[in-house]
């Protein structure tokens, strides 16, 4: 085509298609410059959206995978610990590690005699102290004779004082730690003996009153007892009903009734299951509350609909030359699914099996309804074991009121984020992996 | 009887489609549809979707060791009418086929009779080249794996040679039997296509338009191929090119709108053809 301009054509003579062509040209390109620049905008703001929220939840949250801890030379003496020298775990259990503490906390201040000062000294460490010391003593016996300088967990309020998260010239009446405590604690710090470590308690411990004694670890296995069996229940129904519904049901009014109904489902709100779950596995079924196995079970009539709709899709982009070929060789229906169509449809299932198992990992509302709130310090071994998972976690530390839950709700959060990303990342690997045989 | 249908024929040249289509109903097929030695023998077959008639009463044999061409303008049916042979046409909802279509003397429409072993028996290669994305071996050991035509692995692989041999691909692909039979050109997955039909041991093969995705070369070679294959199957061939259906087949059927106008020897039909409408057609009046 020519695209020099033409001399303008006499006034008689008819336009000629190009001039026209040409003059409405500049005015389509602004049109899609435009279309282009809003585009690139809606990105730049949606991204722009995710990092605050990152750096928001990292930047509160990072802290808390360091905890403070106070070093003290405990007089681990046969004598008191051990004193049949049997050694026995028992025994070694027995022993009340936490008046050790003290007895060492003391010897640092040797100035202190008054009863109320010494029990404000003694809330320097942590209530759960002497468990940690225990763990430690039963874990490497030969300590007992010996005086090691162990590193004793501090208290949260320590913990917030020492990551300055507590204004040390604030008001006194401002804040929860006094000009006493603080002089202690600058006197630990001057001697060396006040260090953050890396908070190996916040991925060990069920959770706990005490935040520094509160980890993930329960809400973390409760979360994977539910969804492993939500998968293990979920992903074969879904299948298995969009298999027959994509390609053996009789398209009539029920199944189309059934359709309509399944699309319904995956919008209805969640809590509705959580009530649906209270009413039918818990008040009729007689299912153990607050259990993973109740949990599985809403969450798979919840991720059903998700999986069934994803899995269809996968089924009808599935070519039917593919069907074809396998029928006109004389495979049976059931032969021609599996063999073929299955396999070429698992990414498409897969990756919406993964999809509605990261929706299923972020739930919390119908977990709610049917006592996943419940507060559990115990870290759940079966999927009979009362449990909490991570978003109610997540939840409950938030409403604490506590400073030092405030970093852990973030933390949470952080490994919540990653499992999540981890499952997409799987998505779209697993996806990968599989397409590339088609 | 002849003066009318050239009246008719006359009138319909101005006629539309649509109109042709609800004057011609019952049309009387020209020719003689019967075969020497007949192994598929269709009368009176009618298939209808829904409520429309795709085909009209169609009356066919196809003998053995022949390769029986169907030819026609788009949408007359002979693929309808090819697909109903092995009952592929099951798949299509709405879908009712009437009258009778026997294979050797047996009903294939009998209630009691399994389309699973009536399509091992009548094998079918399709329109585009549609290899399960599997491998080469894969794709021809299929067949005999499901249907367990081998006992071992030698017999299996002596098969797919075998297979893949009469279907003349075996040269080209004996040194990647474990690539991707999708990794293939087309003409070479069409080859493959039919060494997978073959390797089920079919008595008849359909073939619908086997050629329309291929080059000029590929076409040739499968061209070469269905006439070797005549000696051991009975082949029945949907296609479009009026040279193709010369050059492989023996007899050749013509239908217009769900008839089947006329039926005979192929180099008849081509030199002499009796019906008006088959004469427009090949000497490209409409089509």
């Amino acid at each position: 085509m020519n695209n020099t301009p033409s001399p303008p054509p006499a006034s008689d003579a008819p336009r000629r298609t190009i001039d026209i062509v040409n003059a409405s040209l500049k005015r389509r390109y602004a049109r899609e410059r435009r279309f282009r620049r809003l585009g690139a905008f809606a990105v730049a703001l949606g991204l722009s959206f995710v990092v605050l929220l990152f750096t928001d939840i990292v930047s509160k949250g990072y802290t808390a995978f360091a905890q403070t801890y106070i070093q003290l030379p405990l007089n681990l003496s046969a004598e008191v610990i051990d004193p049949s020298g049997s050694r026995e775990p028992a025994t070694l259990a027995a022993a009340n590690y936490t008046k050790l503490i003290r007895d060492a906390l003391r010897q640092q201040f040797p100035d202190l005699t008054e009863r109320q000062a010494l029990r404000r000294l003694y809330a320097l460490v942590s209530v759960g102290a002497g468990d940690l010391v225990r763990e430690q003593v039963l874990a490497e016996p030969a300590l007992i004779g010996t005086t090691p300088e162990l590193w004793v967990l501090a208290d949260d309020d320590i913990d917030m004082l020492v990551k300055g998260n507590i204004d040390r010239t604030a008001a006194p009446e401002d804040r929860r730690v006094s000009d006493e405590t603080i002089g202690w604690v600058t006197q630990l710090e001057q001697q060396g003996r006040v260090a953050k470590r890396f908070n190996t308690i916040f991925l060990t411990h069920g959770t706990s009153r005490e935040p520094e004694l509160a980890g993930i670890a329960g809400a973390l296995m409760g979360s994977f007892y539910t969804l492993l069996l939500t998968l293990l229940l979920s992903f074969p129904i879904g299948v298995g009903a969009a298999l027959y519904l994509e390609e053996f049901a009789p398209k009539n009014r029920w199944t189309d009734l059934i359709e309509v109904n399944i699309n319904n489902l995956a919008a209805v709100p969640s809590i509705v299951f959580g009530l649906l779950g209270l009413a039918v596995f818990i008040g009729f079924f007689g299912i153990p509350r607050s259990t993973p196995l109740v949990a599985a079970l809403v969450m798979t009539i919840m991720t059903l609909p998700t999986i069934i709709i994803a899995s269809r899709v996968a089924l009808k982009s599935v070519p039917p030359s593919i069907r074809e070929a396998a029928l006109g060789v004389g495979a049976s229906a059931l032969q021609t699914q599996f063999h073929h169509v299955l396999p070429l449809a698992l990414p498409g299932m897969l990756t919406g099996a993964i999809i509605g198992m990261a929706r299923a990992l972020g739930e919390s509302a119908p977990l709610l309804m049917i006592g996943m709130i419940a507060f559990i310090v115990d870290i759940p071994s079966g999927f009979t074991d009362s449990a909490t998972v991570l978003p109610v976690q997540i939840f409950l530390w938030a409403d604490s009121p506590e400073r030092a839950f405030v970093e852990r709700t973030s933390a949470a959060i952080i490994v919540l984020l990653a499992f999540l990303f981890l499952m997409n990342l799987a998505a779209v690997l697993l996806r990968r992996k599989f397409e590339r045989r088609w | 009887m002849s003066t009318t249908v050239e009246a008719m024929d006359k009138a319909m040249s101005v006629m539309t489609s649509a109109e042709l289509a609800s004057a011609q109903h019952s049309r009387e097929t020209v020719g003689d549809f019967t075969a020497a030695e007949p192994r598929m023998v269709c009368r009176n077959v009618d298939v209808w979707y829904g409520n429309k008639q795709a085909i009209k009463n169609v009356s066919l044999d196809i003998g053995k060791n022949e390769v029986v061409s169907m030819i026609g303008p788009s949408g007359c049916g002979k693929s309808t009418f090819l697909r109903s042979l092995n009952r592929m046409n099951d798949t299509i909802v709405d879908c009712r086929v009437t009258g009778s279509i026997q294979l050797d003397g047996e009903e294939i429409y009998d209630k009691k009779l399994d389309p699973v072993p009536l399509r091992a028996r009548v094998g079918m290669v399709f329109q585009k080249p549609n290899p399960f994305p599997k491998s080469i071996y894969e794709n021809v050991a299929y067949g005999p794996r499901i249907h367990g035509l081998t006992n071992n692995k030698a017999e299996l692989d002596e098969l797919v040679e075998a297979s893949l041999q009469k279907a003349g691909l075996w040269k080209e692909v004996k040194e990647r039997l474990d690539q991707p039979g999708t990794g293939l050109s087309g003409g070479q997955q069409q080859r493959l296509c039919i060494a997978r039909t073959i390797a089920v041991s079919p008595e008849v093969i359909l073939m619908d338009e086997p050629c329309s995705a291929l080059d000029p070369i590929a076409t040739a070679i499968v061209e070469e191929l269905i006439d070797e294959l005549r000696q051991n199957y009975s082949i029945a061939i949907v296609t479009h090119s009026m040279q193709q259906a010369a050059r492989v087949s023996q007899r050749t059927a013509y239908f217009h709108l769900g008839d089947l106008i006329e039926v005979g020897e192929t180099n008849h039909i081509f030199t002499n053809p009796q019906h008006k409408l088959t004469e427009d057609y090949i000497t490209g009046r409409f089509g």
